[in-house]
């Protein structure tokens, strides 16, 4: 008993729990293990009664050294590794990571494989905000609606995974085009699922978008202001959630995103609501973007020819996509070979998460809850 | 949004919660869209990729492998050990061993994408579950070798 | 053995075998509706549809060993569940099923069970304070608070039947309800009541003490096996005892269209409209996010007491003018 209560004691010296400032102040660890940090966030919460005073996310938990594997290998066999991180929206991460090599080799993409890149992406936007959408109400205690948006996610999975193979951590874009073809069932069953996805809208709508108790939930709660969202380097439907219309597909347009008409949808408050808003809508936008890909698939090859040995040419390069949770850039600085010397990978959900602290500040711990919903925090993704 | 007044708000409420509530009871009385798995199963598409399996070749009853060990040095996890050795009075090098460590597999594709002879394919197996890590150390070889003897699940296999 | 005690005695095995059934039923239900609403088809594994999964979760429940964490008041710990489960046992026995079947007639039958039902209050309270864990702290708080502001409106509801049938026995409001039941008379009591006892019972969407998301499971983070049975069985008695006091007062209890049973056939409509207002509790559950905490005070001291005051204030001109 002696040694427990020695070791205890060591334990809890990692705590800050000795200097707390006010002592009617206490510590609440939420996580790594709590139901609403989804997977393996801590958020440290000084508390005053059920008020948050100080909320601090610690991280780590999950962190599996993404960017030094990257220096280990050969530039190709990353590739698996990029649909890892964000495993709720991993084409745009695959994206992001072909693209970039295609720019810093100059290597052409036939018409055809960026289009398939384009409606697979905005198909695994989708499916992540069904995941949100599901997840944020779970979090607010409603059990109902996640179980809508899985059935609706179930579908677009079903049509991603006849294409890529695998229905969470695609592997599917390659340098140079994409690993495997579309055909006209693909083409059928998307069409299907728009038509399908545009109805069920109206159950969203009814039962969370209208819900008083939602409504009075997220309202106001959580307010980004444009001026925080812009010290914070928030980016994604939080930034726009914010009002800023800052989206890379439109900004920095790449692939084949200036050949479709889309809006961007911005919210006014930059309140949970209005992120959640922002999200509701951007999955109408994708599914615009969709149907238009559709109308204009050219034929052609799907892969374009890329050398199989590939060396990089010395220097460093760039390249940012539109993930489903935000900007997502990848930068690497090349030696020449086909080892990358450096990838840095700026992920949306790092710096969406860093708002935090001061967002929570005197919040209820509710609300808390609520606001890192609304977020759509993946925790992988930040700890890599 | 906010300024619908005491009486506003009540109604306002109370529509928006009976609306959910005539969601939720109409979905309640429509089908049900879960299959209770293992006792009915999913279709599952042919395009699934489970982990690599070599290909059966109807024509000459065996594999096209070459033994070049290509697709182990595409590996990014280094999972594939592929070794073959020169029987007397043949040309080429025949198998010998062909292993796939699947804890470390990730599914990416690239042995079955770099392999000239398309002699790698992915299983359809989805339904893989285990006591131990070295259950999921396969013989490929071995595993060929027992779908040979089903010649119909060996061609469904092959895609 | 006097027959008298004889009789208390069955009486008294009934009512906690009932207890036990009600929540299996209940528990069966909760599941059965709940998924059927999400669209999946729930428990199917155990007898035809899933109908003994219960007993096996209760077998399950009671082969658990109650961990008692240690810091905690070991004492105070292991009484909470029991003082959660009697007193909602007792209700039972002053419930009327049918018109000959009530163990034991009251006048006060009303009172009774109102203050019995208060009591698992001071069980979540003692569970929480025990249990030396900061979310079962929160959990017991938010419950306590919450039990406190929605008696006044509850109440007060109650009160505008009692005004006009002038008693508290339970028999004797049915006996009242002869021509017509008193949700016809009284909506809007009927509606506050309501809302009053989902959030008496910490059901959602006002379970705020067990708010998983926020609290992982709230007061009874801590309790495992039977203890953590008991709060379950005591959570479906007392969801019971609110739904069957509804029924009474304003459904009209135990009348139904008579049904050869004789003096018995009350308790097929009761049954009938208890389990109807269960369902729509749990209707409701799986429906709404959970409200906020403040706002759940809000709303009850800025619509349920002001409108159950005017309720009562025109309930009592009214029966003064007829
Ligand atoms: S799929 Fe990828 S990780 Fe798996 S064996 Fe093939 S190359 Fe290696
Ligand atoms: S790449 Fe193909 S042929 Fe070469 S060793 Fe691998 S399986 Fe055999």
């Amino acid at each position: 008993m002696e040694n427990l209560a020695e070791n205890r004691t060591a334990y809890t010296d990692l705590e800050p729990a000795t200097d707390i400032p006010n002592e009617n102040h206490y510590y609440l660890n939420m996580g790594p293990q709590h139901p609403s940090t989804h997977g393996v966030l801590r958020v440290l919460l000084e508390m005053d009664g059920e008020y948050v005073v100080d909320p601090q996310p610690v991280l780590g938990y999950g962190h599996r050294m993404q960017e030094k594997m990257a220096e280990h290998k050969n530039w190709m066999a990353f590739m698996p590794n990029t649909g890892r991180m964000d495993y709720a929206a991993a084409l745009p991460y695959n994206h992001g990571y072909v693209a970039l090599f295609e720019r810093l080799c100059g290597i052409e993409v036939p018409a055809r494989a960026e289009y398939i890149r384009v409606i697979t992406s905005e198909l695994n936007r989708i499916v992540s905000h069904h995941l949100w959408i599901g997840a944020m109400l779970l979090d607010m205690g409603a059990f109902t609606p996640i179980l809508y948006t899985f059935d609706d996610r179930e579908q677009v999975l079903d049509i991603l995974e006849d294409v890529t193979g695998s229905r969470l951590t695609y592997c599917y874009f390659r340098v140079g085009g994409v690993c495997k073809d579309i055909d006209d069932k693909f083409v059928e069953k998307t069409r299907a699922f728009i038509k399908r996805q545009r109805e069920r809208f109206d159950i969203y709508n009814k039962l969370v978008t209208g819900n008083i108790i939602f409504i009075k939930r997220t309202e106001g709660v959580g307010v980004i202001s444009p001026d925080m969202a812009r010290r914070y380097g928030v980016t994604g439907p939080v930034l726009r959630g914010s009002g800023i219309a800052y989206d890379v597909r439109k900004n920095e347009p790449y692939s084949v995103y200036p050949n479709f008409d889309f809006e961007i949808p911005v919210g006014r408050n930059g309140d949970s609501y209005d992120r959640y808003m922002v999200r509701l809508l951007e999955i109408e936008q994708s599914l615009r973007i969709i149907e238009q890909a559709l109308d204009q698939l050219p034929e052609g090859s799907f892969l374009g020819k890329a050398p199989k040995k590939m060396k990089m040419p010395t220097g460093d390069c760039s390249f940012s996509v539109e993930a489903a949770r935000g900007e997502l850039t990848y930068y690497l600085v090349s030696g020449g070979g086909d080892i990358p010397y450096r990838l840095k990978i700026r992920v949306p959900s790092y710096s969406n998460l860093s708002v935090l602290p001061e967002l929570c500040q005197g919040m209820l711990l509710s609300d808390l809850v609520a606001a890192m919903g609304s977020m759509d925090l993946v925790i992988p993704e930040i700890d890599r | 949004m906010n300024n619908r007044g005491y009486f506003g708000e009540l109604w306002f409420g109370a529509k928006s919660l009976l609306i959910g509530l005539n969601v939720t009871i109409k979905e309640l009385f429509r089908p049900i869209v879960t299959v209770q798995y293992p006792r009915e199963e999913c279709e599952i598409t042919p395009n699934y990729r489970g982990h690599v399996e070599l290909v059966f070749n109807t024509e000459t009853g065996g594999c096209d492998c070459i033994v070049c060990g290509m697709c182990a040095k595409a590996c990014p996890s280094d999972c594939l050990v592929v070794k073959g050795e020169k029987k007397e009075g043949e040309k080429r090098k025949s198998l010998t061993l062909f292993s796939l460590d699947f804890t470390k597999c990730s599914l990416c594709g690239s042995c079955v994408e770099t392999c000239p002879k398309g002699a790698l394919d992915y299983s359809q197996d989805y339904n893989i579950a285990g006591f131990t890590r070295e259950e999921f150390h396969y013989d490929l070889i071995e595993r060929l070798e027992r779908r040979h003897q089903q010649p119909l699940a060996a061609a469904a296999g092959g895609n | 053995m006097p027959p008298e005690l004889l009789r208390m005695i069955i009486a008294a095995v009934l009512v906690v075998a009932f207890v036990f059934l009600n929540a299996m039923i209940l528990g069966y239900m909760e599941r059965k509706v709940s998924a059927h609403i999400q669209r999946r088809p729930g428990l199917m594994e155990v007898g035809p549809h899933g109908v003994l999964q219960l007993i096996v979760d209760g077998l399950k429940l009671i082969g658990k060993q109650l961990v008692v964490p240690e810091g905690s008041n070991k004492f105070l710990f292991r009484l909470a569940p029991v003082l959660s489960f009697a007193p909602c046992v007792l209700p039972f026995v002053v419930l009327p099923f049918a018109r000959k079947l009530q163990i034991v007639s009251m006048d006060i039958s009303l009172i009774f069970i109102l203050a019995m039902t208060s009591i698992n209050v001071i069980a979540i309270l003692v569970a929480g304070w025990a249990s030396n864990n900061k979310y079962s702290l929160f959990g017991t708080f938010r419950s306590v608070a919450q039990a406190v502001s929605y008696e006044i409106p509850m109440l007060l509801s109650i009160l505008s039947i009692i005004l006009i049938t002038s008693t508290f026995s339970l028999q004797g409001i049915i006996a009242a309800q002869k021509y017509y039941w008193f949700i016809l008379i009284q909506p809007l009591a009927f509606i506050i009541y309501f809302i009053s006892g989902l959030a008496e019972t910490n059901r959602a969407p006002f379970d705020m003490p067990e708010a998983e998301s926020e609290l992982t499971a709230g007061f009874h983070t801590e309790y495992s096996g039977m203890g953590f049975s008991f709060f379950f069985l005591a959570e479906y008695a007392n969801m019971f005892t609110v739904c069957s006091i509804a029924t009474v007062l304003f459904l009209g209890g135990w009348k139904g269209i008579p049904l050869p049973l004789g003096d018995y056939t009350g308790i097929f409509w009761f049954m009938l409209k208890v389990y109807g207002l269960l369902f729509v509790m749990i209707w409701v559950r799986w429906t709404y996010p959970r409200v906020r905490f403040d706002q759940l005070m809000t709303f009850c001291w800025k619509y349920l007491i002001p409108f159950s005051l005017a309720n009562l204030l025109i309930t009592a001109v009214l029966v003064k003018l007829i």
